[in-house]
């Protein structure tokens, strides 16, 4: 029997949606290993939505609190989640593959001279062995790999345990974390444009390649994207990225992001293999694409042949009509 | 300014995965291999920092097989001024008995800027840079999209969901670094002529008892095979009933 630490997020002071994700990962792992879960947050102050992580399955949630740690402070929260991690003799550390639990994770490894298993899809306990699942060649192949090491650290790739109702306890309680923030310092978050989502976490994604021709065409895209309203991002191929037409951060693909949405719309874009890695894990894909012979229709459940020009302008005026 | 720029030889981004037959790798047969693409925005930005410095030094640090020396010499053409080969048979799945083995390399170095890709595109495990930084007690930065260096601190910029975290730390410090840092240079003929002389010295290498065991490579699931829904604007009512009403995504 072992019992697992799950790492939560907070920004300003409130829980952020992918903990849900991280306790579930940790719940399914300590059933497995017949433990508790206990989730701990690393913040300035009480924590809102904090309670909720023991419907996902958390017997117990310890906020760390620490006058510097109202911002991601990195190696305060290393520091302080090994030693907590120490501490509790744990089987298992489980963060979120997140923008911060990817800087996080292998501070943390490193504190417990540990591997880190990152970026896992799925976890198992064989034989009293953890093995974990993780995508590799940005998911044109999967290992299957084996953690000796103990504590096992593992990061969840976003979007992929989703949240099951798991009623525990969930007894809420504030440790005071000792010593500073550290030496790297976070002065705070310039937000992208008020509504904009990111590629990564949006549930839908309208993607366009070198097929819109010029940059002023992505107007397109995101007047497409804009009549989902507020559920879609506009993502982007390695083209019209490497051209200068949409900025790195959109990019989807083995050198830019790895997207699951339930829905991805690929427009103007031929379907390199890079891409193709990228976005293959999309519950439904739709292509729109002049070129029937384009590789994307290999790959997408629906595919609609002709002039995106015509087609996408027509699409966005019916998605419309759907959520007017 | 004295640059240490750790870099990996992976296989190219259009490369075809086919296992290999032990069942846990890549086959590397007809398999094109590069220089990481993070990795050479690494090279680019301390090629910037010396040249703006007016002096210094750019050291290329990689660990793998000999095969990785060619990507080393990729990175004196570009400018690098000498390379370092921790060699070793085929890289372990655990990042951190690489790091450590990086970390002994670095240790008494005297770098001011230690810099790494913000992960390889073959094993996506972004973890080796920031580890080497703990093992070294070095402040680090992932992920660093904007850089400004001034008087031993820097200011960095990196992405997170919805935004951009600014970031303070001290130099010296360990960076891993993301796209649109930078434009990499490509190298020149006389950089590549040039590279072929400059020192590049292999360091035979035993890394330590890897905390992670592959079991097995795998492919992943195959999708459904589609179907085309129609031609042009005339399609898109049938398209919009079967993502209501078979895939059910509206």
């Amino acid at each position: 029997m072992s019992n697992v630490l799950a790492i939560l997020e907070q920004r300003d002071g409130t829980l952020r949606k992918v903990s849900h994700e991280i306790v579930t990962g940790a719940r399914r792992l300590a059933d497995a290993l017949g433990g508790e879960v206990h989730a701990l947050v690393c913040a300035a102050g009480p924590v809102s939505g904090v309670d909720a992580a023991g419907r996902h399955g958390a017997d117990t949630v310890i906020t760390a609190t620490n006058a510097a740690f109202g911002q991601y402070a990195p190696e305060g929260y290393a520091r302080t989640i090994a030693e907590h991690a120490k501490a509790g003799g744990y089987g298992a550390v489980v963060c979120a593959a997140s923008a911060q639990g990817k800087d996080l994770s292998p501070r943390i490894a490193a504190r417990l001279s540990v591997a880190l298993a990152a970026d896992i899809t799925d976890v198992s306990v064989d034989g009293g062995a953890i093995v974990v699942t993780r995508p590799v060649y940005a998911g044109k192949a999967l290992l299957k790999v084996k953690v000796v090491s103990k504590p096992a650290v593992l990061s969840l790739r976003p979007n992929v345990f989703t949240p099951v109702e798991r009623p525990r306890p969930g007894i809420v309680e504030a440790v005071a974390a000792t010593g500073d923030g550290g030496r790297v310092v976070v002065k705070g978050i310039k937000a992208a444009a008020a509504g904009a989502l990111d590629v990564a976490e949006a549930p839908i994604v309208v993607s366009g390649g070198r097929g819109l021709k010029e940059p002023a065409n992505f107007k397109l895209l995101e007047e497409l994207a804009q009549a989902f309203g507020g559920r879609a991002a506009v993502g982007a191929s390695r083209a019209v990225v490497d051209a200068g037409w949409r900025p790195h951060g959109d990019q989807v693909g083995q050198t830019g992001k790895t997207v699951s949405p339930s829905l991805y719309i690929a427009v103007g874009i031929s379907g390199a293999i890079q891409h193709l890695a990228g976005m293959r894990t999309a519950k439904v894909i739709v292509a729109i694409n002049k070129d029937k012979d384009a590789p994307i229709f290999k790959i997408a459940d629906y595919g609609v042949v002709g002039d995106l020009f015509e087609i996408v302008p027509a699409l966005t005026s019916e998605i419309r009509k759907l959520n007017g | 300014m004295k640059i240490a720029v750790c870099i990996k030889r992976v296989a190219d981004s259009e490369t075809r995965v086919k296992i290999a037959a032990d069942g846990k790798s890549l086959d590397e047969a007809g398999v094109k291999f590069i220089l990481n693409p993070y990795d050479e925005f690494a090279v680019e930005e301390a090629l910037r920092r010396k040249e703006q410095a007016g002096a210094g030094e750019v050291v290329v640090i990689a660990c793998g097989s000999g095969a990785s020396q060619e990507t080393i010499r990729t990175a004196l053409a570009m400018g690098a001024d000498r390379g370092v080969l921790l060699e070793t048979a085929a890289l372990p799945a655990d990042g951190l008995s690489i790091a450590r083995a990086l970390a002994t390399e670095l240790k008494d170095g005297g770098y001011d800027l230690i810099l790494f890709g913000k992960m390889a595109i073959d094993d996506y495990n972004h973890q080796v840079g920031p580890m080497t930084a703990e093992l070294l007690g070095l402040p680090c930065v992932t992920c660093v999209a904007h850089l400004d260096l001034a008087a031993g601190k820097g200011t960095a910029e990196r992405e997170v969901e919805g935004g951009m975290e600014e970031v303070e730390f001290p130099l010296p410090a360990v960076l891993t670094v993301d796209k649109g840092l930078n434009e990499p240079r490509y190298p020149a003929l006389k950089g590549i002529m040039a590279a072929k002389k400059k020192p590049l010295e292999v360091k035979p290498t035993t890394l330590g008892a890897p905390g992670l065991l592959v079991l097995a490579m795998i492919p992943p699931p195959e999708r459904k095979a589609g179907r085309i829904v129609g031609e042009g604007a005339a399609a898109i009512p049938e398209l919009l009933k079967l993502l209501r009403e078979e895939a059910k995504v509206l």
